[in-house]
C-alpha cells in the first residue's frame, strides 16, 4: 500500500466568549426571611455574605436565622394550615401549584442566570435542566392534588401538618421544587430552609409566590446555617423532615427525631458505580461516564463516582475518556459554552483537593485536563484516577467534586458484589447491549435507581430515593406523596 | 529486513453497537455551542473552502456547469478575500467541461460515479464509469456503495467493490464513498457501512446522494465521525468525512464544524478532511457573512443563485 502523505494545515479555531447576559436580573442588596407572606429582618439584626464562586465577589447579603424566626415561621405556617390551606378545595390548592410552575417558566431565564451566579454551574445546565425541571416538579404535583385518592384507592389520604425542609447547594431551586411542590399538593404548609451558600433563587422563589398570590404562610423561608437547620428538625410544631443533604447530617437528624412523633425522609449521600461492559455502545458509555461525574462539577448526590470497566476494554475505554476530557470546557459559568463551572464554596473546594492529594499520595495514577483554570474563583479540573483499589478511600467515599475513580472488573457477579460493597445506595448505571444483562443487574444492584446506557436522567413522575446510608423515603412520582400523607 | 505493518481487516458483523438514543443526546449538545463574533465569520469561511457545490440533474448543461463553476471561484467579489469552494461535483460526462472551466483555480472536479445514484449495475459498468470520470480528469470520485448487496449481507461483495474502485483511482484521485444512510438503516448499520469503506480503502466517507429523502443528519454524521476516530487512533491513518443534502444553513453547517473540532479535533478542519455536500448552503452563508460585516441582512437578490 503507497502511503501519500497529506500535509495537514495548522487550523485553530476557538469559540470566543459568549456570555448569557446577566443586564435582566434582579438582585437585591439583601434579602429577608420570608414569614407569613412578607420578608421580615432577622431578629438577631445579623446578615450574612452569599459569594459568587467564580468570581469570589459579594452578590447579596442574606438574613441569619435563629430559633425566633423558626418560631415565628412555624407560628405562620400552623395557622396558614389550620385556618386556610386544609380547608381549601383541592382543586384550588392545585391553581395555585399551576401559577407558581407557570410563572418560573416565565422567569426562567432570571432564574437561571441567578442560580448560575450564586452557586457556580454552567448556565447551559441550570437553563436546560435546573429550571424547566424545577417547573416540571410543580406541574407534575399539581395536577396530584386533587386526585389524591386515586393515587391510594381506599386509603383514604390526609395532610401531615408544617412540614420542615431542608436543602442542599448543588441544585437549590431544584431542590427547593422537589420539597415544595409536594407538600402543597398533599395539603401540608412549609418551613423551608436553603443551603447558606446558595439562597438567591429560593428567596427570588418567595418574591415569586407572592406574586402568586398563595395564602400567606404556606410557604415560609428562613435562611442561615446549620444551625437553623438544627432548629427546625427540634421544632415541637412541626410534623415532618424533608432533608437532602450529606450523610452526617442525615444521621444527627434521625438521632433528634428518634425521640418524637415526626415522619423523617432523608435523601443523602451516594458513591455510585457505574459499569461498563464491553459489550457496550462504547463513545456512548464515555459520553454517559463523562456526564454522570462531571455534570454539575460533580456536586451530585447520584454522581456516578465509581467507574468499572470490564478489563478487555479497558485501555481503549481510558483512552477515550481522556479525550473527552480533554474536550470538556472550564470556565466562567455564564458562558454558553462552559461545560463545566466553579465549585460550589472554598470549603468544598478544599474538600475536593483533598481527595486529590490523597489519590496522588496513595500513588494512583492521575489523569486531568489539560485546561487552563481561570485565575479568580473555586475551580477544578476534571479528574480521573485510574487503577484504583476497592479498599482506598477514594473509592468508598463521597467526594461530591469532579473526581472518577476507575476499576476494572472480570465478570458480572464480581462487578455486582464490588458495586454493592459500599455503605451507600442511591444509584448506578449499567452499560451495555445485552436486554438481559440490564435486567440481571438492575435486580441485584442495591441502588435506589438504576440508570441502563444513560445517566443522571431526571422526570417528575420517577421516584428518587437511597437504600443504606443514601437514606430513605422517595420524592418524585406517586411515591413522593405518599411521603407527605398519613393515612388513616 | 524491516516487516512493513499489515492493515488487520475486522469482522465487520462484530462493529461497535451504537446507542441512539446517546448519539442523539449527544448531538444535541453539539447544537447548543453559540459561535459568536470572531469564531463565527471564522467559521463561515471556514464553511465555504469546504463546500462541494453540486449539480446532479438529468438536465445539466454545458452552460449550467459552467455557470456553477464560475460561481465556485467567485462566490461574492463583493466582499473581499472570500476562499473558493474546495470543489465541483458533476456527472461523469460533465467532468472534462469543468475541468476546462476551473483550470488553475484549486477548485478541484469531483465526479460520481459507480452508476450513481442506485449502484444496481455491474461491476464492470461502475469500473468503466469510473474509469471515463478518471480519463476526463476527475480530481475526485464519489462512489456509490451496493446497498442491495450490504442488506444481503454480503459484506465482503460491497468491500471488494470499494477496494477495485479505490485501485482504479489510484494516485491520481481521491475516492470519497457514499453510503447512503437513508437507505442503510439503523446507525448500527450506519456505523458497520463505514467500517467497511473505510477498510476498503475510502479517503473519504460521505452520508448521501442527495437523491431520496433522507439525507445528512447529526446523528448519522456523529456515528461516522467516531469510526474515522477509531480508525485513526488504531492506524494513525485519517479519513475524510463527507456529510451531503439538507445541509442548507449556516448555523447548522457551523454545529457540523462544532462537531469535527470535539469529535476529531482541529486536524480536521479544513478542506483536505472535511467537506459540505451542498447547492444552496453557499448562499446562505454569504448572507451571514454580510450580516456580521454590515450589521444588516440583506436581501438575496444581492447574491447571485448560481
Amino acid at each position: 500500500m503507497s502511503k501519500k502523505k497529506i500535509e495537514t494545515e495548522k487550523i485553530s479555531w476557538e469559540y470566543a466568549a459568549a456570555p448569557e447576559s446577566a443586564s435582566h436580573i434582579d438582585i437585591k442588596e439583601k434579602y429577608d426571611h420570608f414569614i407569613d407572606g412578607k420578608f421580615e429582618k432577622p431578629s438577631s439584626g445579623k446578615y450574612f455574605d452569599s459569594i459568587n464562586p467564580a468570581t469570589e465577589q459579594k452578590i447579596a447579603s442574606i438574613a441569619e436565622g435563629n430559633s425566633k424566626d423558626v418560631e415565628k415561621a412555624v407560628i405562620a405556617a400552623r395557622n396558614a394550615y389550620d385556618n386556610v390551606w386544609l380547608v381549601m378545595p383541592a382543586s384550588e390548592r392545585a391553581k395555585y401549584l399551576f401559577r407558581i410552575a407557570r410563572l418560573i417558566q416565565e422567569k426562567a431565564r432570571e432564574f437561571a442566570v441567578i442560580e448560575s451566579l450564586d452557586g457556580g454551574k454552567p448556565i447551559r445546565e441550570s437553563r436546560d435542566i435546573d429550571i424547566p425541571l424545577a417547573a416540571a416538579h410543580f406541574f407534575y404535583y399539581a395536577g396530584w392534588a386533587d386526585k389524591l385518592e386515586y393515587a391510594f384507592p381506599n386509603r383514604k389520604p390526609t395532610a401531615l401538618g408544617v412540614v420542615g425542609q431542608i436543602i442542599p447547594w448543588n441544585f437549590p431551586l431544584l431542590m427547593a421544587a422537589w420539597k415544595i411542590a409536594p407538600a402543597l399538593a398533599c395539603g401540608n404548609t412549609v418551613v423551608l430552609k436553603p443551603a447558606e451558600t446558595t439562597s438567591l433563587t429560593a428567596l427570588k422563589l418567595a418574591e415569586l409566590i407572592q406574586e402568586s398570590g398563595l395564602p400567606d404562610g404556606v410557604v415560609n423561608i428562613i435562611t442561615g446555617d446549620g444551625k437553623v437547620g438544627a432548629e427546625i428538625v427540634g421544632h415541637k410544631g412541626i410534623d415532618k423532615i424533608a432533608f437532602t443533604g450529606s450523610t452526617e447530617v442525615g444521621k444527627i437528624i434521625q438521632k433528634t427525631v428518634a425521640r418524637t412523633e415526626k415522619k423523617v425522609t432523608l435523601e443523602l449521600g451516594g458513591k455510585a458505580a457505574n459499569i461498563v461492559f464491553e459489550d457496550a455502545p462504547i463513545d456512548q458509555a464515555v459520553e454517559g461516564i463523562i456526564n454522570g461525574i462531571y455534570f454539575n462539577q460533580g456536586h451530585v448526590c447520584c454522581a456516578g463516582s465509581r467507574l468499572f470497566v470490564q478489563e478487555s476494554i479497558k485501555e481503549i475505554f481510558i483512552k477515550k475518556l481522556k479525550d473527552r476530557m480533554e474536550t470538556l470546557i472550564i470556565g466562567n459559568p455564564l458562558d454558553k459554552n462552559t461545560d463545566i463551572g466553579a465549585i460550589n464554596s472554598k470549603s468544598q473546594l478544599e474538600t475536593i483537593q483533598g481527595y486529590i492529594d490523597l489519590g496522588k499520595r496513595e500513588g494512583f495514577e492521575l489523569f486531568q485536563s489539560s485546561c487552563k483554570l481561570p485565575k479568580e474563583g473555586y475551580f477544578i479540573k476534571p479528574t480521573l484516577f485510574s487503577d484504583v483499589a476497592q479498599s482506598s478511600r477514594l473509592a468508598k467515599e463521597e467526594i461530591f467534586g469532579p473526581v472518577l475513580a476507575v476499576q476494572t472488573f472480570r465478570t458480572v457477579d464480581e462487578v455486582i458484589e464490588k458495586a454493592n460493597n459500599t455503605p451507600y445506595g442511591l444509584s448506578a448505571g449499567v452499560w451495555t447491549d445485552k436486554g438481559s444483562k440490564i435486567f440481571n443487574l438492575t435486580s441485584r444492584l442495591r441502588a435506589g435507581v438504576v440508570w441502563a446506557n444513560t445517566y443522571n436522567k431526571f422526570d417528575p413522575t420517577s421516584p428518587f430515593g437511597g437504600y443504606k446510608e443514601s437514606g430513605f423515603g422517595r420524592e418524585g412520582g406517586i411515591h413522593g406523596l405518599s411521603a407527605y400523607l398519613k393515612f388513616d | 529486513m524491516k516487516l512493513k505493518k499489515s492493515l488487520i481487516i475486522p469482522d465487520f458483523t462484530k462493529s461497535p453497537s451504537i446507542d441512539q438514543v446517546g448519539i442523539i443526546e449527544r448531538a444535541t449538545r453539539f447544537q447548543t455551542r453559540s459561535i459568536k463574533n470572531e469564531s463565527k465569520i471564522q467559521a463561515l469561511k471556514m464553511v465555504l473552502s469546504m463546500i462541494d457545490l453540486t449539480t446532479l440533474e438529468g438536465k445539466d448543461t454545458i452552460g449550467k456547469v459552467n455557470q456553477m463553476c464560475y460561481k465556485a471561484q467567485h462566490l461574492h467579489d463583493e466582499y473581499a478575500g472570500l476562499p473558493t469552494v474546495a470543489a465541483v461535483c458533476v456527472y461523469p460526462s460533465m467532468v472534462g467541461i469543468a475541468k476546462a472551466a476551473v483550470k488553475g483555480s484549486g477548485v478541484k472536479v469531483a465526479s460520481v460515479s459507480t452508476a450513481f445514484p442506485s449502484g444496481q449495475a455491474p461491476l464492470s459498468t461502475k469500473l468503466d464509469d469510473t474509469k471515463f470520470a478518471l480519463d476526463q480528469g476527475a480530481d475526485e470520485i464519489d462512489m456509490v456503495i451496493s446497498r442491495g448487496k450490504y442488506h444481503q449481507g454480503e459484506y465482503n461483495f460491497v468491500f471488494d467493490e470499494i477496494a477495485e474502485i479505490k485501485a482504479l483511482c489510484g494516485a491520481q484521485a481521491r475516492l470519497k464513498v457514499i453510503l447512503e444512510t437513508g437507505e442503510i438503516g439503523t446507525l448500527d448499520d450506519v456505523r458497520r457501512a463505514s467500517d467497511i469503506a473505510i477498510y476498503a480503502g475510502a479517503d473519504f466517507i460521505k452520508t448521501s446522494t442527495g437523491k431520496i429523502g433522507s439525507a445528512a443528519s447529526i446523528p448519522v454524521t456523529l456515528t461516522m465521525l467516531y469510526a474515522i476516530k477509531d480508525y485513526y487512533h488504531k492506524t494513525g491513518n485519517m479519513i475524510g468525512m463527507k456529510p451531503a443534502g439538507g445541509i442548507s444553513t449556516s448555523k447548522l453547517a457551523i454545529h457540523y464544524l462544532v462537531m469535527v473540532k470535539e469529535i476529531l479535533g482541529d486536524a480536521w478542519l479544513s478542506n483536505k478532511w472535511f467537506r459540505f455536500g451542498a447547492s444552496s448552503l453557499a448562499n446562505d452563508v454569504l448572507l451571514q457573512l454580510e450580516k456580521q460585516r454590515t450589521g444588516n441582512y440583506q436581501s438575496k437578490d444581492y447574491i447571485s443563485i448560481d
